[in-house]
Formats: structure tokens, C-alpha cells, sequence
């Protein structure tokens, strides 16, 4: 489902993020991407989303090669993933059914659906009813399973979660775990990136680790 | 289609929630889009108030054939047939002496004078128009018309005439000239404000990228923001003129004003111009939106 051959990443400054990464995820897999910060986790994610650009190699989603697609084609790529952010990327002066309704509203979902959608998203992360809440009045766990509500409302085939548990205490780490974990038993791909692989203890995933750049098997 | 159409019909109820939350912001903005309008607005306003002291005149310059008042039909005829052979004349038309004297007692409010004077003293006349710039083949004309058959007298437009012909030809061109300039205004005041409004929803542009909006779905609402700033202010231009207007006539009284317009009121924007006006104010605020959009939009590189 995802492919990456020979992946490199040097940013502008002439920091190495990744050295020749080679990974297939395939479909319906939970992948575990272990690493110390700095290790290119997020940066491996982002090119996974097309978010960055690789300085080498190829990437490919789904059959489709990256370099090869238009950048106009690039939002119609990203609505095929679901994205949680480690900082959440919550837009504060809109309630937690705007932002959970946000990526519906751009691939043009009707009014209805997007209320019936959200809703739904909101019940599986256990917000039901905080609906108008503004995500202010959240604490950092309930932003954290907002921003999860968001990357799943559209039910995308493809979840890349970035640090989810980072700063959570062990009981808000263990729900979103438990989250990911029936996402993956309903098929859904998991890319997910942490430096704390202990909460995933006992759940079926690939582990691959990442260490400055590149990938131990 | 149906997709389509509920995509822009949210971008503008987007753009009136926007405007409605920064009331006092939106009102600023507009009102500078107004005042932009409103000078090269105001110019031909005046302008066609002036224009309309000598209705039958237009602008074009004119002849005006005499005919004695005791010129036989076939004279008369035998003038419309020699004009109709002037193939260099935009137009000419007969204007019967009673139709004359109606149109002078209408103008100058003179009936009583005339009333006692007992009989009609106007003459039968052609007017003859040439086309616009055309006014040497009149000067020829009218040598040459004075000499026909039943033709007392030929008159060009008179110095003063013509000199109001050039200045209001003149103030035409400034007209057109001031919207070029004040329409290029309008889509810089749009670019500006959009560029703002950029400014503030950052964050939203950013997220909505990473999560797969394209670049139409978050300029649409900026494009509907700024044609609607632009006719918003468009209409109230022609509402500060109409305002304005009857103002002037309530200071210069109705006496006074039924001298300087024949209708008894001062002219404001007529609804043809408001036509014309409403869609180009809107395009030019859709293409400041769009031109702001489209350069700031290429500085957002969400990572």
C-alpha cells in the first residue's frame, strides 16, 4: 500500500533526516515507528503524506508514484489518509464539530451526512456531547482524540499518526490505543510513530525503529 | 453540479458570516470601496445633469437648416431629398415650427410671452447631426444648404456650443479615465483586505491543506468575500450620490433646480448604469480577491 525505496531527506541546512529508507507497509497493517525524537519519524510520516518531499528515492501510495503526480493532485491524494498531528492542529475558535467536520466539508459532504459522520467519529473517541465544546475548554487528551476523530471521520484507508500519546498520562495513552487498535481490526493501515512503544505492548503490530536517519530491521 | 453548486453556496454564506463577525471591519472596508467609486461616480453624474440642459442637442455636433416661413412643401421636400444625399451626415430631422414652440415653452417656461405675442414666430428647420469628430463636413454643409431652395438660414452649433460639446466630451474621458484608475484602487483595497483576512485564518489554510483541501476549495470564500465587499460598495456609492443629490435640491429649493433640470429633479445613477456598475464592481473585487489569493496562498507550505 505504501512503498518507499532508497527514501533520503536532507533539509536545506544540510541536516541528514533520513538515510536511505526502505519500507512497504501493506494493506490492513499496523506499523509501529519507533525512534528517540530527532530519530526522522515525523519526517518519514510526512513523506508518507506527501506533506515533504524525499531528496532521494521513490515513494509510492497505493501504486502511485509520488514524484509522478501533479501538484494540484497532491490534496486529492492526502484525503486518502487519515492524519493525527502531535500538536494536535486544532483550529481554536472553531467548536469540536467544525474541526471534526472539516475534512468532510472539503471533499463536499452534504450537510446531513457530515452531521450523521461526525457524530459517529465522535462516539468511537468518546466526545458525544461535547460537540460545541471549543478545544480550549479540552484537556490535552480530549485535543488528542479530537484530532483522531478528525482523521477518521472521512474513513480513510490510511491512518499516519504522529507521537498520539505523546503527553498523555497512561490511562488517555491506553484509549487511544485502544482506538487504533479497533481501527486496525476493521482493516484500516497504521502508520503510527512513537518513542514510547510500551503503551502498544500486547497489541499485533510491526515494530520498525528508526535511528538518526536510518532504519535497523 | 449539485456538488458544485452547494460548494459555492457555502463559500458565500462563509463570506456574510465573515463579514458579520467584524461588523465594524467589513463597514470600513466597504466604505473605502464606496469612496473609490464615488469621485469618478459623482463626476458623471454631474456630467449628465449638465448634458441633460440641452436634451435635444446631444453632444454631436449639428446644423440647423432655417426654412422661410413661407417655404412650399415641395422646397421643403426637395431639402429632406438633398440631405438624404449627404451621405457624410450621421442623421438629420425635421422639426415642425409647432413642434419648435413646444419644445421652447417646455424648456424655458416662457408661455405667457408667447401666448401674447399671438402667433407662432418659429420657423420650420432640419437639424442635421454629424457624427462624433465629423464636424468639418457640417462646416461645408453649411455653406453649401444656405444657398438651397427655401432655406433662409443655416446655423452651425454656436461657439459656446460646441465649446460645452469638448467639455463634456472631455469630462466623459475623465470619467472613463478616473474609473480605470479608481477600479484599479478598488482591486488593490480588495487585495489588501483579502491579503488580511490571509493573515488571520492561517492556521485554517494550513490545516485544511494538510488534510486535502486543493487551492479552489480555500479561494472561493475569499472570492465571494471580496465581490461582495466590492458590490456592497458599489451600492452604497450610488446610495451616498442618490443621498447627495437630494440634498443638493433641498438646499437649492425646487424653483431653483427646475432651472438647471427639465424634470424637475437632479439625474442620479440611472438603473442601466447600476447594471453595468453592480457586475463590474463585483468582477473587479473577484479579481483583486483573486490575484490576493492566488500570490499569498503560494506562501503557505504546510509542514
Amino acid at each position: 500500500m505504501i512503498r518507499l525505496s532508497d527514501v533520503s531527506k536532507k533539509y536545506p541546512g544540510g541536516q541528514e533526516a533520513l538515510r536511505r529508507i526502505s519500507l512497504d507497509v501493506d494493506k490492513g497493517e499496523f506499523v509501529l515507528l519507533l525512534g528517540h525524537s530527532g530519530a526522522g519519524k515525523s519526517t518519514l510520516l510526512k513523506i508518507m503524506a506527501a506533506i515533504e518531499r524525499p531528496s532521494a528515492g521513490t515513494v509510492s501510495v497505493s501504486g502511485q508514484d509520488l514524484r509522478e503526480l501533479r501538484p494540484a493532485a497532491i490534496p486529492y491524494l492526502r484525503r486518502n489518509f487519515g492524519l493525527v498531528f502531535q500538536d494536535h492542529k486544532l483550529l481554536m475558535d472553531r467548536s469540536v464539530r467544525d474541526n471534526v467536520a472539516l475534512p468532510l466539508r472539503i471533499t463536499g459532504f452534504e450537510g446531513r451526512d457530515i452531521a450523521r459522520r461526525v457524530r459517529a467519529a465522535l462516539d468511537r473517541v468518546g466526545l458525544l456531547g461535547r460537540e460545541t465544546a471549543h478545544p480550549v475548554e479540552l484537556s490535552g487528551g480530549e485535543q488528542q482524540r479530537v484530532c483522531i476523530a478528525r482523521a477518521i471521520v472521512h474513513r480513510p484507508a490510511i491512518v499516519l499518526a504522529d507521537e498520539p500519546t505523546a503527553n498523555l498520562d497512561d490511562d488517555y495513552a491506553r484509549e487511544i490505543v485502544k482506538l487504533f487498535t479497533s481501527l486496525h481490526q476493521v482493516g484500516v493501515t497504521l502508520v503510527v510513530s512513537t518513542h514510547a512503544p510500551q503503551v502498544f505492548d500486547g497489541v499485533p503490530t510491526r515494530r520498525v525503529t528508526l535511528t538518526q536517519g536510518s532504519l535497523q530491521s | 453540479m449539485k456538488a458544485w453548486l452547494r460548494e459555492h453556496v457555502l463559500a458565500l454564506r462563509d463570506s456574510l458570516v465573515r463579514m458579520g463577525r467584524t461588523p465594524l471591519a467589513s463597514l470600513l472596508s466597504i466604505l473605502v470601496v464606496a469612496l473609490a467609486l464615488l469621485l469618478p461616480a459623482m463626476l458623471h453624474v454631474a456630467l449628465k445633469n449638465l448634458a441633460a440642459l440641452a436634451p435635444d442637442r446631444g453632444t454631436d455636433p449639428q446644423l440647423t437648416l432655417y426654412l422661410r416661413p413661407d417655404a412650399a412643401d415641395a422646397e421643403r421636400l426637395g431639402v429632406e431629398a438633398a440631405l438624404r444625399r449627404q451621405t457624410a451626415i450621421a442623421r438629420f430631422r425635421f422639426v415642425p415650427k409647432d413642434a419648435a414652440l413646444a419644445e421652447l415653452e417646455k424648456a424655458t417656461g416662457l408661455e405667457s410671452v408667447v401666448t401674447e405675442l399671438g402667433r407662432n414666430p418659429l420657423p420650420d428647420a432640419f437639424v442635421v447631426t454629424a457624427a462624433p469628430g465629423n464636424a468639418r463636413i457640417l462646416e461645408s454643409l453649411q455653406s453649401e444648404a444656405g444657398k438651397w431652395p427655401g432655406v433662409e438660414y443655416a446655423q452651425l452649433d454656436s461657439l459656446w456650443a460646441r465649446q460645452v460639446d469638448a467639455a463634456l466630451r472631455a469630462g466623459r474621458l475623465l470619467v472613463l479615465l478616473l474609473a480605470a484608475v479608481l477600479g484599479i484602487a478598488l482591486a488593490a483595497v480588495t487585495f489588501n483586505t483579502i491579503r488580511l483576512q490571509i493573515l488571520n485564518r492561517r492556521e485554517e489554510i494550513e490545516v485544511s491543506k494538510l488534510i486535502g483541501a486543493t487551492n479552489a476549495f480555500i479561494r472561493r470564500p475569499f472570492l465571494y468575500f471580496g465581490a461582495l465587499q466590492a458590490l456592497l460598495g458599489a451600492w452604497l456609492a450610488w446610495a451616498l450620490i442618490e443621498g447627495a443629490l437630494r440634498l443638493i435640491e433641498a438646499q437649492m429649493g425646487q424653483a431653483a433646480v427646475a432651472l438647471v433640470s427639465p424634470g424637475a429633479a437632479l439625474l442620479g445613477p440611472g438603473l442601466p448604469e447600476i447594471l453595468l456598475a453592480t457586475p463590474v464592481a463585483g468582477a473587479l473585487g473577484w479579481s483583486g480577491a483573486w490575484l490576493s489569493v492566488a500570490f499569498h496562498l503560494r506562501q503557505f507550505d504546510p509542514k
